[in-house]
Protein backbone atom coordinates (compact mmCIF):
# COMPACT_ATOMS: atom_id res chain seq x y z
CA UNK A 1 0.00 0.00 0.00
CA UNK A 2 2.84 2.37 0.83
CA UNK A 3 4.28 1.96 -2.65
CA UNK A 4 0.89 1.96 -4.31
CA UNK A 5 -0.30 5.22 -2.76
CA UNK A 6 1.88 7.64 -4.80
CA UNK A 7 0.99 5.69 -7.94
CA UNK A 8 -2.73 6.06 -7.24
CA UNK A 9 -2.34 9.78 -6.52
CA UNK A 10 -0.44 10.14 -9.79
CA UNK A 11 -3.07 8.26 -11.80
CA UNK A 12 -5.92 10.27 -10.27
CA UNK A 13 -4.13 13.54 -11.10
CA UNK A 14 -3.52 12.46 -14.69
CA UNK A 15 -7.14 11.37 -15.04
CA UNK A 16 -8.35 14.72 -13.65
CA UNK A 17 -6.06 16.54 -16.05
CA UNK A 18 -7.34 14.53 -19.02
CA UNK A 19 -10.92 15.01 -17.87
CA UNK A 20 -10.48 18.77 -17.51
CA UNK A 21 -8.94 19.07 -20.99
CA UNK A 22 -11.75 16.97 -22.47
CA UNK A 23 -14.63 18.77 -20.75
CA UNK A 24 -13.39 22.36 -21.04
CA UNK A 25 -12.22 21.91 -24.63
CA UNK A 26 -9.20 24.14 -23.93
CA UNK A 27 -6.90 24.56 -26.94
CA UNK A 28 -3.95 22.17 -27.08
CA UNK A 29 -1.48 25.08 -27.41
CA UNK A 30 -2.69 26.43 -24.05
CA UNK A 31 -2.98 23.18 -22.13
CA UNK A 32 -2.22 19.91 -23.89
CA UNK A 33 -3.76 16.80 -22.39
CA UNK A 34 -1.60 14.11 -20.82
CA UNK A 35 -2.04 11.98 -23.95
CA UNK A 36 -0.33 14.62 -26.13
CA UNK A 37 2.39 15.19 -23.54
CA UNK A 38 2.92 11.43 -23.36
CA UNK A 39 3.33 11.21 -27.11
CA UNK A 40 5.73 14.17 -27.11
CA UNK A 41 7.73 12.45 -24.38
CA UNK A 42 7.95 9.24 -26.40
CA UNK A 43 8.80 10.83 -29.74
CA UNK A 44 11.40 13.26 -28.39
CA UNK A 45 12.91 11.15 -25.61
CA UNK A 46 16.38 11.34 -27.10
CA UNK A 47 16.47 15.16 -27.12
CA UNK A 48 14.86 15.33 -23.68
CA UNK A 49 17.37 12.88 -22.30
CA UNK A 50 20.29 14.86 -23.74
CA UNK A 51 19.08 18.20 -22.38
CA UNK A 52 18.05 16.58 -19.10
CA UNK A 53 21.52 15.13 -18.61
CA UNK A 54 23.06 18.56 -19.04
CA UNK A 55 20.67 20.18 -16.55
CA UNK A 56 21.22 17.34 -14.08
CA UNK A 57 24.99 17.74 -14.39
CA UNK A 58 24.66 21.48 -13.71
CA UNK A 59 22.50 20.85 -10.66
CA UNK A 60 24.77 18.16 -9.21
CA UNK A 61 27.95 20.16 -9.80
CA UNK A 62 26.33 23.22 -8.24
CA UNK A 63 25.21 21.15 -5.31
CA UNK A 64 28.67 19.72 -4.70
CA UNK A 65 30.44 23.06 -5.11
CA UNK A 66 27.88 25.06 -3.16
CA UNK A 67 27.84 22.57 -0.29
CA UNK A 68 31.65 22.39 -0.15
CA UNK A 69 31.94 26.18 -0.11
CA UNK A 70 29.15 26.43 2.47
CA UNK A 71 30.80 23.88 4.78
CA UNK A 72 34.17 25.62 4.44
CA UNK A 73 32.64 29.04 5.19
CA UNK A 74 30.69 27.78 8.18
CA UNK A 75 33.80 26.15 9.64
CA UNK A 76 35.87 29.29 9.05
CA UNK A 77 33.27 31.50 10.69
CA UNK A 78 32.86 29.11 13.63
CA UNK A 79 36.62 28.89 14.16
CA UNK A 80 37.55 32.58 13.81
CA UNK A 81 34.92 34.35 15.87
CA UNK A 82 35.64 37.83 14.43
CA UNK A 83 35.15 36.39 10.92
CA UNK A 84 31.46 36.29 11.61
CA UNK A 85 31.13 40.06 11.72
CA UNK A 86 33.09 40.37 8.49
CA UNK A 87 31.57 37.58 6.48
CA UNK A 88 27.94 37.58 7.57
CA UNK A 89 27.07 40.90 5.83
CA UNK A 90 28.55 39.55 2.59
CA UNK A 91 26.52 36.40 2.96
CA UNK A 92 23.31 38.28 3.59
CA UNK A 93 23.92 40.65 0.67
CA UNK A 94 24.63 37.68 -1.59
CA UNK A 95 21.13 36.48 -0.74
CA UNK A 96 19.43 39.86 -0.97
CA UNK A 97 20.24 40.17 -4.70
CA UNK A 98 17.77 38.05 -6.66
CA UNK A 99 19.43 35.34 -8.76
CA UNK A 100 17.48 36.54 -11.78
CA UNK A 101 19.25 39.87 -11.54
CA UNK A 102 22.76 38.45 -11.55
CA UNK A 103 22.06 35.70 -14.07
CA UNK A 104 22.75 37.90 -17.14
CA UNK A 105 26.03 39.08 -15.61
CA UNK A 106 27.14 35.53 -14.89
CA UNK A 107 26.28 34.51 -18.45
CA UNK A 108 28.20 37.54 -19.74
CA UNK A 109 31.26 36.64 -17.66
CA UNK A 110 31.20 32.88 -17.81
CA UNK A 111 29.65 32.30 -21.20
CA UNK A 112 26.71 30.34 -22.56
CA UNK A 113 28.08 26.98 -21.49
CA UNK A 114 27.58 24.99 -18.32
CA UNK A 115 29.91 27.03 -16.12
CA UNK A 116 27.56 29.98 -15.74
CA UNK A 117 24.71 27.63 -14.74
CA UNK A 118 26.88 25.77 -12.25
CA UNK A 119 27.88 29.12 -10.79
CA UNK A 120 24.24 30.10 -10.51
CA UNK A 121 23.29 26.87 -8.77
CA UNK A 122 26.33 27.18 -6.48
CA UNK A 123 25.30 30.68 -5.53
CA UNK A 124 21.76 29.67 -4.67
CA UNK A 125 22.92 26.63 -2.66
CA UNK A 126 25.73 28.30 -0.80
CA UNK A 127 23.66 30.33 1.63
CA UNK A 128 21.24 27.74 3.03
CA UNK A 129 24.13 25.34 3.56
CA UNK A 130 26.37 27.90 5.27
CA UNK A 131 23.60 29.28 7.46
CA UNK A 132 22.33 25.87 8.53
CA UNK A 133 25.74 24.40 9.31
CA UNK A 134 26.90 27.51 11.13
CA UNK A 135 23.78 27.38 13.23
CA UNK A 136 24.49 23.75 14.04
CA UNK A 137 28.10 24.49 14.96
CA UNK A 138 27.11 27.31 17.27
CA UNK A 139 24.39 25.41 19.09
CA UNK A 140 26.39 22.60 20.58
CA UNK A 141 24.86 21.25 23.78
CA UNK A 142 26.67 23.29 26.49
CA UNK A 143 26.95 20.20 28.71
CA UNK A 144 29.12 18.48 26.09
CA UNK A 145 31.41 21.47 25.98
CA UNK A 146 31.72 21.49 29.80
CA UNK A 147 32.52 17.80 29.73
CA UNK A 148 35.10 18.30 26.99
CA UNK A 149 36.67 21.14 28.95
CA UNK A 150 36.97 18.96 32.06
CA UNK A 151 38.48 16.19 29.94
CA UNK A 152 41.12 18.57 28.68
CA UNK A 153 40.27 18.66 24.98
CA UNK A 154 41.87 21.33 22.80
CA UNK A 155 39.70 23.68 20.78
CA UNK A 156 40.50 21.83 17.58
CA UNK A 157 39.71 18.41 18.98
CA UNK A 158 36.46 19.65 20.51
CA UNK A 159 35.51 21.02 17.10
CA UNK A 160 36.44 17.76 15.43
CA UNK A 161 34.99 15.27 17.90
CA UNK A 162 32.00 17.18 19.25
CA UNK A 163 30.98 20.36 17.47
CA UNK A 164 31.20 19.11 13.88
CA UNK A 165 29.35 15.82 14.44
CA UNK A 166 26.81 17.68 16.57
CA UNK A 167 26.31 20.16 13.72
CA UNK A 168 25.83 17.52 11.03
CA UNK A 169 22.05 17.16 11.45
CA UNK A 170 21.71 20.92 10.88
CA UNK A 171 24.02 20.63 7.87
CA UNK A 172 21.93 17.88 6.37
CA UNK A 173 18.75 19.93 6.66
CA UNK A 174 20.62 22.76 4.91
CA UNK A 175 21.68 20.37 2.14
CA UNK A 176 18.07 19.15 1.80
CA UNK A 177 16.84 22.70 1.31
CA UNK A 178 19.71 23.31 -1.11
CA UNK A 179 18.80 20.23 -3.12
CA UNK A 180 15.24 21.46 -3.43
CA UNK A 181 16.28 24.91 -4.71
CA UNK A 182 19.28 23.87 -6.82
CA UNK A 183 17.21 23.23 -10.01
CA UNK A 184 16.00 26.86 -9.84
CA UNK A 185 19.55 28.12 -10.20
CA UNK A 186 20.34 25.88 -13.14
CA UNK A 187 17.08 26.53 -15.03
CA UNK A 188 17.17 30.28 -14.49
CA UNK A 189 20.69 30.25 -15.90
CA UNK A 190 19.51 28.31 -18.93
CA UNK A 191 16.64 30.72 -19.54
CA UNK A 192 18.90 33.74 -19.50
CA UNK A 193 21.29 32.39 -22.05
CA UNK A 194 22.36 28.92 -23.02
CA UNK A 195 22.81 26.51 -25.86
CA UNK A 196 21.59 23.35 -24.12
CA UNK A 197 19.68 22.08 -21.11
CA UNK A 198 16.02 21.67 -20.25
CA UNK A 199 15.52 25.39 -19.62
CA UNK A 200 16.92 26.14 -23.07
CA UNK A 201 14.71 23.45 -24.62
CA UNK A 202 11.57 24.78 -22.92
CA UNK A 203 12.28 28.34 -23.97
CA UNK A 204 12.67 27.23 -27.60
CA UNK A 205 9.53 25.11 -27.61
CA UNK A 206 7.56 27.90 -25.93
CA UNK A 207 8.56 30.30 -28.67
CA UNK A 208 7.38 27.78 -31.29
CA UNK A 209 4.12 27.10 -29.44
CA UNK A 210 5.06 23.44 -29.04
CA UNK A 211 3.47 23.40 -25.65
CA UNK A 212 3.22 19.61 -25.42
CA UNK A 213 7.02 19.40 -25.66
CA UNK A 214 7.34 22.15 -23.08
CA UNK A 215 5.21 20.12 -20.70
CA UNK A 216 7.24 17.03 -21.48
CA UNK A 217 10.44 18.91 -20.58
CA UNK A 218 8.78 20.18 -17.43
CA UNK A 219 7.92 16.61 -16.46
CA UNK A 220 11.51 15.51 -17.00
CA UNK A 221 12.74 18.43 -14.90
CA UNK A 222 10.30 17.58 -12.11
CA UNK A 223 11.39 13.95 -12.27
CA UNK A 224 15.04 14.97 -12.00
CA UNK A 225 14.35 17.31 -9.07
CA UNK A 226 12.26 14.80 -7.13
CA UNK A 227 14.61 11.88 -7.78
CA UNK A 228 17.60 13.96 -6.75
CA UNK A 229 15.87 15.12 -3.59
CA UNK A 230 14.95 11.62 -2.51
CA UNK A 231 18.38 10.27 -3.41
CA UNK A 232 20.07 12.98 -1.31
CA UNK A 233 17.59 12.49 1.51
CA UNK A 234 18.20 8.73 1.49
CA UNK A 235 21.96 9.18 1.42
CA UNK A 236 21.87 11.68 4.31
CA UNK A 237 19.74 9.37 6.40
CA UNK A 238 22.14 6.53 5.73
CA UNK A 239 25.07 8.76 6.67
CA UNK A 240 23.54 9.82 10.02
CA UNK A 241 21.59 6.83 11.31
CA UNK A 242 21.61 8.17 14.89
CA UNK A 243 19.69 11.20 13.72
CA UNK A 244 17.19 9.43 11.47
CA UNK A 245 15.93 7.47 14.47
CA UNK A 246 15.04 10.63 16.32
CA UNK A 247 13.27 12.07 13.31
CA UNK A 248 11.11 9.02 12.86
CA UNK A 249 9.85 9.15 16.44
CA UNK A 250 9.14 12.88 16.21
CA UNK A 251 6.88 12.30 13.27
CA UNK B 1 38.64 -11.13 36.75
CA UNK B 2 41.82 -10.34 38.69
CA UNK B 3 42.84 -8.20 35.78
CA UNK B 4 39.61 -6.27 36.06
CA UNK B 5 39.88 -5.56 39.74
CA UNK B 6 43.42 -4.21 39.65
CA UNK B 7 42.87 -2.17 36.60
CA UNK B 8 42.54 1.44 37.70
CA UNK B 9 43.54 1.91 41.28
CA UNK B 10 47.10 0.68 40.78
CA UNK B 11 47.81 3.10 37.94
CA UNK B 12 46.62 6.15 39.79
CA UNK B 13 48.36 8.38 42.30
CA UNK B 14 46.79 8.65 45.75
CA UNK B 15 43.89 11.11 45.68
CA UNK B 16 44.66 14.49 47.20
CA UNK B 17 42.27 16.49 49.36
CA UNK B 18 40.79 19.62 47.84
CA UNK B 19 40.20 23.00 49.45
CA UNK B 20 37.92 25.65 48.06
CA UNK B 21 38.67 28.99 49.67
CA UNK B 22 36.93 32.34 49.66
CA UNK B 23 34.50 31.44 46.92
CA UNK B 24 32.18 34.22 45.82
CA UNK B 25 29.60 34.09 43.08
CA UNK B 26 26.70 36.38 42.17
CA UNK B 27 23.65 35.49 40.15
CA UNK B 28 21.68 38.37 38.59
CA UNK B 29 23.32 40.88 40.92
CA UNK B 30 22.52 38.92 44.10
CA UNK B 31 25.30 37.01 45.78
CA UNK B 32 24.77 33.24 45.82
CA UNK B 33 27.62 32.85 48.26
CA UNK B 34 30.42 34.99 49.60
CA UNK B 35 33.74 33.90 51.06
CA UNK B 36 32.59 30.30 51.25
CA UNK B 37 35.05 27.60 52.21
CA UNK B 38 34.68 23.90 51.52
CA UNK B 39 37.05 21.08 52.19
CA UNK B 40 36.96 17.74 50.40
CA UNK B 41 38.95 15.24 52.49
CA UNK B 42 41.39 13.08 50.52
CA UNK B 43 40.00 9.81 49.21
CA UNK B 44 36.54 10.47 50.69
CA UNK B 45 33.10 11.12 49.27
CA UNK B 46 31.69 14.49 50.33
CA UNK B 47 27.97 14.98 49.68
CA UNK B 48 26.47 18.41 49.32
CA UNK B 49 22.75 18.93 49.86
CA UNK B 50 20.52 21.97 49.95
CA UNK B 51 17.30 23.48 48.61
CA UNK B 52 17.20 24.03 44.86
CA UNK B 53 18.60 27.36 43.80
CA UNK B 54 20.94 27.61 46.76
CA UNK B 55 23.98 27.27 44.51
CA UNK B 56 25.13 23.66 45.03
CA UNK B 57 25.69 23.08 41.33
CA UNK B 58 27.33 26.47 40.95
CA UNK B 59 29.74 25.58 43.74
CA UNK B 60 30.65 22.36 41.96
CA UNK B 61 31.04 24.13 38.62
CA UNK B 62 33.25 26.65 40.35
CA UNK B 63 35.59 23.90 41.53
CA UNK B 64 35.57 22.49 38.00
CA UNK B 65 36.52 25.91 36.64
CA UNK B 66 33.31 26.05 34.61
CA UNK B 67 31.63 29.00 36.38
CA UNK B 68 31.90 32.41 34.75
CA UNK B 69 32.48 35.52 36.82
CA UNK B 70 33.38 33.67 40.01
CA UNK B 71 36.14 34.44 42.46
CA UNK B 72 37.74 31.65 44.40
CA UNK B 73 40.86 29.65 45.11
CA UNK B 74 40.84 25.92 44.48
CA UNK B 75 43.88 24.03 45.70
CA UNK B 76 44.72 20.50 46.67
CA UNK B 77 46.30 19.69 50.03
CA UNK B 78 49.75 20.26 48.53
CA UNK B 79 48.66 23.70 47.34
CA UNK B 80 48.59 22.84 43.65
CA UNK B 81 45.84 23.62 41.13
CA UNK B 82 43.56 20.68 40.32
CA UNK B 83 43.12 21.33 36.59
CA UNK B 84 43.53 18.13 34.60
CA UNK B 85 43.16 15.96 37.69
CA UNK B 86 39.40 15.78 38.02
CA UNK B 87 36.59 14.10 36.12
CA UNK B 88 33.16 15.66 35.76
CA UNK B 89 29.79 13.93 35.69
CA UNK B 90 26.51 15.77 35.26
CA UNK B 91 22.82 15.07 35.79
CA UNK B 92 22.31 14.48 32.07
CA UNK B 93 24.37 11.57 30.83
CA UNK B 94 25.87 13.85 28.12
CA UNK B 95 26.48 10.85 25.89
CA UNK B 96 27.22 11.66 22.27
CA UNK B 97 24.34 10.18 20.26
CA UNK B 98 26.54 9.37 17.26
CA UNK B 99 29.03 7.29 19.26
CA UNK B 100 28.62 3.74 20.53
CA UNK B 101 28.88 3.06 24.26
CA UNK B 102 32.53 2.19 23.66
CA UNK B 103 33.08 5.39 21.69
CA UNK B 104 31.53 7.44 24.47
CA UNK B 105 33.63 5.81 27.16
CA UNK B 106 36.84 6.57 25.23
CA UNK B 107 35.85 10.16 24.41
CA UNK B 108 38.34 11.70 26.84
CA UNK B 109 41.38 10.07 25.30
CA UNK B 110 40.13 10.95 21.80
CA UNK B 111 39.73 14.58 22.83
CA UNK B 112 43.24 14.67 24.25
CA UNK B 113 44.61 13.07 21.10
CA UNK B 114 46.02 10.09 22.96
CA UNK B 115 47.05 7.06 20.87
CA UNK B 116 44.14 4.72 20.18
CA UNK B 117 45.86 1.50 21.09
CA UNK B 118 44.31 -1.87 21.74
CA UNK B 119 45.02 -1.25 25.42
CA UNK B 120 42.61 1.64 25.49
CA UNK B 121 39.85 -0.36 23.89
CA UNK B 122 40.46 -3.33 26.15
CA UNK B 123 40.37 -1.06 29.19
CA UNK B 124 37.13 0.56 27.97
CA UNK B 125 35.56 -2.87 27.45
CA UNK B 126 36.55 -3.94 30.94
CA UNK B 127 35.14 -0.72 32.35
CA UNK B 128 31.82 -1.31 30.59
CA UNK B 129 31.81 -4.86 31.95
CA UNK B 130 32.37 -3.52 35.45
CA UNK B 131 29.33 -1.24 35.21
CA UNK B 132 27.33 -4.23 33.99
CA UNK B 133 27.13 -3.38 30.31
CA UNK B 134 29.05 -6.25 28.75
CA UNK B 135 27.54 -6.98 25.35
CA UNK B 136 26.34 -3.39 24.87
CA UNK B 137 29.68 -1.98 23.68
CA UNK B 138 28.43 -1.28 20.17
CA UNK B 139 25.02 0.11 21.17
CA UNK B 140 24.26 3.75 20.58
CA UNK B 141 22.79 5.77 23.48
CA UNK B 142 19.38 5.85 21.80
CA UNK B 143 19.24 2.07 22.19
CA UNK B 144 19.94 2.14 25.93
CA UNK B 145 17.65 2.79 28.89
CA UNK B 146 18.15 5.79 31.16
CA UNK B 147 19.88 3.68 33.80
CA UNK B 148 22.17 2.07 31.24
CA UNK B 149 23.05 5.44 29.78
CA UNK B 150 24.03 6.73 33.20
CA UNK B 151 26.14 3.62 33.69
CA UNK B 152 27.96 4.44 30.47
CA UNK B 153 28.47 7.96 31.80
CA UNK B 154 29.86 6.49 35.03
CA UNK B 155 32.21 4.24 33.03
CA UNK B 156 33.32 7.28 31.01
CA UNK B 157 34.01 9.18 34.25
CA UNK B 158 36.06 6.29 35.65
CA UNK B 159 37.96 5.82 32.37
CA UNK B 160 39.43 9.25 32.96
CA UNK B 161 41.49 7.80 35.82
CA UNK B 162 41.35 11.07 37.66
CA UNK B 163 41.90 11.15 41.44
CA UNK B 164 39.19 13.78 41.93
CA UNK B 165 35.60 13.28 40.75
CA UNK B 166 32.98 16.02 40.69
CA UNK B 167 29.42 14.76 40.32
CA UNK B 168 26.42 17.02 39.86
CA UNK B 169 23.23 15.12 40.76
CA UNK B 170 24.38 12.25 38.60
CA UNK B 171 21.59 9.83 39.49
CA UNK B 172 18.65 12.16 40.07
CA UNK B 173 16.98 11.46 36.72
CA UNK B 174 16.77 7.72 37.42
CA UNK B 175 13.95 5.72 38.96
CA UNK B 176 14.34 4.55 42.57
CA UNK B 177 15.51 0.98 41.91
CA UNK B 178 17.91 1.90 39.12
CA UNK B 179 19.28 4.66 41.31
CA UNK B 180 19.75 2.26 44.21
CA UNK B 181 21.74 -0.13 42.03
CA UNK B 182 23.92 2.50 40.44
CA UNK B 183 24.67 4.06 43.86
CA UNK B 184 25.97 0.71 45.01
CA UNK B 185 28.13 0.47 41.91
CA UNK B 186 29.39 4.04 42.22
CA UNK B 187 30.35 3.61 45.88
CA UNK B 188 32.46 0.58 44.99
CA UNK B 189 34.06 2.04 41.89
CA UNK B 190 34.75 5.47 43.40
CA UNK B 191 36.45 4.08 46.51
CA UNK B 192 39.75 5.84 47.19
CA UNK B 193 38.97 8.92 45.14
CA UNK B 194 38.21 12.40 46.40
CA UNK B 195 34.61 12.90 45.38
CA UNK B 196 32.22 15.81 45.57
CA UNK B 197 28.66 14.59 45.04
CA UNK B 198 25.94 17.20 44.75
CA UNK B 199 22.53 15.63 45.36
CA UNK B 200 19.03 16.49 46.51
CA UNK B 201 18.39 13.01 47.90
CA UNK B 202 19.20 12.72 51.67
CA UNK B 203 19.24 8.93 51.50
CA UNK B 204 21.67 8.98 48.60
CA UNK B 205 23.96 11.29 50.56
CA UNK B 206 23.83 9.02 53.63
CA UNK B 207 24.40 5.86 51.61
CA UNK B 208 27.39 7.22 49.71
CA UNK B 209 28.94 10.05 51.71
CA UNK B 210 31.76 9.89 54.23
CA UNK B 211 30.76 13.42 54.96
CA UNK B 212 27.42 15.13 54.33
CA UNK B 213 26.97 18.88 54.33
CA UNK B 214 23.90 21.07 53.90
CA UNK B 215 24.16 24.38 52.11
CA UNK B 216 21.57 27.04 52.95
CA UNK B 217 20.69 30.72 53.03
CA UNK B 218 21.61 33.58 50.80
CA UNK B 219 24.47 34.23 50.67
CA UNK B 220 24.79 30.51 51.33
CA UNK B 221 26.64 28.94 54.24
CA UNK B 222 27.62 25.35 54.96
CA UNK B 223 26.62 23.73 58.22
CA UNK B 224 28.62 21.35 60.40
CA UNK B 225 29.24 18.15 58.43
CA UNK B 226 27.47 14.93 59.34
CA UNK B 227 29.67 11.87 59.24
CA UNK B 228 27.67 8.66 58.92
CA UNK B 229 29.44 5.65 60.48
CA UNK B 230 30.79 2.75 58.41
CA UNK B 231 32.02 2.51 54.83
CA UNK B 232 29.73 3.25 51.88
CA UNK B 233 27.55 1.96 50.33
CA UNK B 234 25.52 1.77 53.52
CA UNK B 235 22.38 -0.25 54.01
CA UNK B 236 19.38 2.11 53.91
CA UNK B 237 17.76 0.01 56.66
CA UNK B 238 20.70 0.62 59.02
CA UNK B 239 19.28 2.37 62.14
CA UNK B 240 22.18 4.83 62.18
CA UNK B 241 21.43 5.81 58.59
CA UNK B 242 17.74 6.18 59.37
CA UNK B 243 18.43 8.34 62.43
CA UNK B 244 20.74 10.55 60.43
CA UNK B 245 18.18 10.76 57.66
CA UNK B 246 15.68 12.25 60.11
CA UNK B 247 18.30 14.73 61.28
CA UNK B 248 19.21 15.59 57.69
CA UNK B 249 15.58 16.15 56.71
CA UNK B 250 15.23 18.54 59.64
CA UNK B 251 18.28 20.46 58.51
CA UNK B 252 16.97 20.59 54.93
CA UNK B 253 13.59 21.87 56.11
CA UNK B 254 15.34 24.62 58.06
CA UNK B 255 17.51 25.37 55.04
CA UNK B 256 14.43 25.75 52.89
CA UNK B 257 12.93 28.26 55.32
CA UNK B 258 16.14 30.25 55.25
CA UNK B 259 15.90 30.44 51.47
Amino acid sequence: MRLLRPLIVFLVLVAAWQGFVQVSGVAAFILPGPDKVGIALLTHWRALLGHGAITLAEIVLGLVLGSALGVASALTIAWFRPARQWLMPILVVSQAIPVFAIAPILVLWLGYGMISKVAMATLIIYFPVTAAFLDGLRRTEPGWLDLARAMGGSRLSVLRHIRIPAGLPALTSGVRVATAVAPIGAVVGEWVGSSAGLGHFMLQKNARMEIDLMFAALLVLALIAVTLYFAVDWALRRALPWQADGEATAD
Amino acid sequence: MTEGSTLDSSAEPAAPGVRLEAASLAYKGRPLFENLNLELPAGRITCLLGPSGVGKSSLLRLIAGLAEGARCRVRDTEDRAIAGRFAYMAQQDLLLPWCSALGNVTLGSRLRGEPRGRDLEARARRMLTRVGLAGHEADRPSGLSGGMRQRVALARTLMEQRPIVLMDEPFSALDAITRYEIQELAATLLAGRTVLLVTHDPLEALRLGHRVQVMSGRPARLDVPLEPPGPPPRDPADPAVLALQAELLKRLARARQAQ
